[in-house]
């Protein structure tokens, strides 16, 4: 995908192939001659880590759905069959539900990473916005999937989450009818979120070739933030970039092991495993941990319609990025009190996501309060003012002169 | 500096909402933790253990809560109680299950393998009913359906010490902790005084008291120890694959870790003409 490729086939067959549809070219250039930067660090191996969760994900997730029934009095006990008595049942479940779970790790990594080395700066603003309608379609996802076991969670959770469209004003309990397919979460809405959850990682997977073909097109960001300016800035995408990819891969399944094997239940909540009742409303709903933070930001703000355009606002903002950061310089390192900020800004999400599973009371909605005006602040007030006030440090001349700078 | 400032106001703001969640306890004892065969990357189920608390169950708890997810063949199945097929097949025998004849008629017959634990009552109203307007909940999977608050910092040490065992540990203590309530408690009709449920009304009465089980093997008749069997097995009912998840699982790390070392000399080697 970028340049012309220097892929020669030997064999017969291969030239044959390759005069009529050059798919060994593509990926040649794409995955063997592609040059990429030769500072990347570690945090740079999160995309090839979140292309094979998405392998994963959607190879576990066929084999359990040949054994899953969408119907409300046979989808808790279906599951509970895959656990109990299909071969490596719980196995297949653990890999699907943690990796969900991994999946996410792995993004809010990634969407940091380009935060903290400004990945989203020109000419790399389509490349981020591809990136945010990934991450929206993979929330989407994960939400339609939590629903599918039945249990109390995955009931209350479908009904809080819909009930957000109810906040429309005049058609929302329209919009909301119209979702369930009913006047409340019921059969309907379990089968049609089934359907959608098969659906929507294939169309992930669509937006994901469209993120790789456009990161092809305008190359890596890198720890300096400077474009590669000559042969010696960059080193060929294999062996080098596979290689690292693929132990860090290995490193990070060592972690997702882990959970898998010795602590399965410990991302899910207790109350999945009670099949879903109309009739008994949980203590405390909870989303998932991934969205502890929204769910903080939309519990923060008393107005209903209010907290929902906030919840879907702090996602959209993202896609504003590019041009919400006034900056020049991309990478954190020549920005010092950026770097600051960028710390602020990761501690105040850990800090919502926190407050996102606490009960929406007391002390803890004065400080989900104060958490959503700074969270909102550092896109609209803190990003645009620090490109214009901050002293940046020197950039260096070249990716080559910083490695070197770096090792002296 | 950047990352002090950062782990300083996690710190800080953690320890404002946690003081803010002890301010906010209502006086719910924490569940003692147990020491259980199963925790642990190498725990195992202690079939002898699994066998008394099925007992308790048998004897004790079924009269009330039905189990409608397992199966007889489970309890001679590999990584559980270690029956024998003869000694489950026997179990099921007890159990009447109905069924069709040939002519199509509704009848009772003996339950095999195959079938299910069934249920106590024919259905939830007649469960309610019978229960003072609760549903005795279904055992299956109540081992995993059942918690309690960690809060901070446990909740990030358990990733670390792979305690899993909440569930086990409050249905011990929920067992043990039927108390009079104290002065001032307001108890609503029907509702029992249990130190360990949440708002401390519970609809089931103190189900089990010394010495009401016969156990064969020498182990102590105690509530204590009731409580300890009856939550393992049904930690084994709500999980019944543990054991060869927890093996597999050894194996599949050590494998990792094999092939992380082998990648990671790897690409040092591969770097070394570029560094």
């Amino acid at each position: 995908m970028s340049g012309h490729s220097t892929y020669q086939p030997q064999n017969h067959v291969l030239k044959w192939l390759e005069t009529r549809l050059p798919i060994g070219g593509l990926i040649h250039s794409s995955f063997v001659a592609y040059p990429t930067p030769r500072n990347l660090n570690y945090w740079w191996t999160f995309g090839g880590i979140l292309s094979f969760m998405l392998g994963v994900q959607i190879i576990t997730g066929i084999v359990l759905a040949m054994h899953y029934t969408p119907h409300v009095d046979l989808a808790f006990k279906s599951v509970e069959g895959i656990m109990r008595d299909v071969n490596y049942g719980w196995l297949l479940r653990y890999l699907h539900a943690n990796g969900a779970s991994m999946f996410f790790i792995a993004v809010y990594i990634h969407i940091f990473r380009g935060m903290y080395y400004g990945s989203y700066k020109a000419p790399r603003e389509v490349l981020w916005i591809l990136g945010v309608i990934i991450y929206l379609l993979m929330m989407a996802t994960g939400f339609l999937g939590y629903t599918l076991p039945w249990g109390q969670m995955s009931f209350w959770g479908a009904t809080v989450i819909t009930n957000f469209f109810s906040a429309i004003p005049g058609i929302g309990e329209t919009i909301v009818t119209w979702l369930w397919g009913g006047y409340a979460v019921g059969n309907p809405t379990l089968n049609r979120f089934f359907s959608l959850h098969y659906l929507l990682p294939f169309v992930i997977a669509g937006v994901v070739v469209l993120h790789v073909w456009a990161l092809h097109v305008v190359g890596q960001n890198n720890p300096a933030g400077i474009e590669p300016k000559s042969d010696k800035d960059t080193v060929p995408f294999t062996p080098y970039a596979t290689v690292k990819d693929a132990f860090f891969m290995v490193v990070f399944c060592l972690f997702f092991a882990w959970f898998v094997f010795y602590i399965p239940n410990y991302l899910g909540h207790a109350d999945n495993y009670i099949v879903a009742n109309p009739a008994v409303t949980p203590q405390h709903i909870v989303p998932e941990w991934y969205y502890l933070p929204f769910y903080a930001i939309l519990r923060a703000i008393p107005d209903k319609l209010l907290g929902v355009l906030a919840l879907f606002g702090s996602i959209l903002i993202l896609a504003f990025l590019p041009w919400l950061d006034t900056s020049r310089v991309r990478s954190a390192r020549y920005r010092p009190l950026y770097r600051q900020f960028f710390w602020l800004f990761v501690a105040v999400c850990l800090g919502l996501g926190w407050l996102g599973a606490k009960p929406a009371e007391g002390i803890y909605t004065v400080l989900a309060r104060i958490l959503t005006i700074y969270y909102f602040a550092h896109f609209i007030i803190i990003l645009p003012l620090l490109g214009i006030f901050e002293k940046t440090k020197p950039l260096p001349n070249s990716i080559s002169d910083s490695v070197l700078g770096a090792k002296a | 500096m950047t990352m002090r400032t950062f782990i300083a106001l996690t710190l800080a703001a953690s320890l404002a909402g946690f003081s803010a969640a002890q301010a906010q306890d209502h006086g719910t004892p924490v569940p003692p933790p147990q020491k259980w065969s199963f925790s642990g990357p190498f725990g195992k189920f202690d079939e002898a253990q699994l066998q008394r608390g099925f007992k308790v169950y048998k004897e004790v708890c079924a009269s009330c809560h039905s189990m409608n997810l397992v199966a007889f063949r489970n309890l001679a199945e590999a990584g559980g109680p270690g029956f024998s097929e003869a000694q489950a097949a026997a179990v099921a025998a007890d159990y009447k299950v109905k069924d069709l004849d040939d002519k199509g008629e509704t009848i009772e017959r003996p339950a095999r393998l195959a079938d299910y634990f069934p249920d106590p009552f024919p259905n939830a109203l007649a469960a309610a009913a019978a229960n003072g307007g609760t549903v005795p909940p279904d055992f299956s999977t109540i081992a995993k359906a059942r918690t309690y608050e960690r809060g901070f910092p446990w909740f990030l040490i358990d990733i670390v010490t792979q305690y899993q065992e909440q569930g086990p540990d409050y249905i011990h203590a929920l067992l043990n902790g039927y108390e009079d309530p104290p002065q001032g408690f307001q108890l609503p009709p029907g509702g029992n005084y249990n130190k360990y449920f949440p708002g401390h009304s519970i609809a089931m009465p103190k189900p089990i008291s010394d010495g009401q089980v016969t156990y064969d093997d020498g182990a102590p008749q105690t509530v204590d120890q009731y409580g300890k069997d009856i939550a393992a097995f049904l930690a084994w009912a709500a999980e019944p694959h543990m054991i060869a998840r927890k093996r597999i699982g050894f194996q599949v790390m050590i494998f990792l870790l094999v092939f992380a070392g082998l990648l990671y000399f790897t690409k040092k080697r591969v770097w070394s003409a570029v560094h």
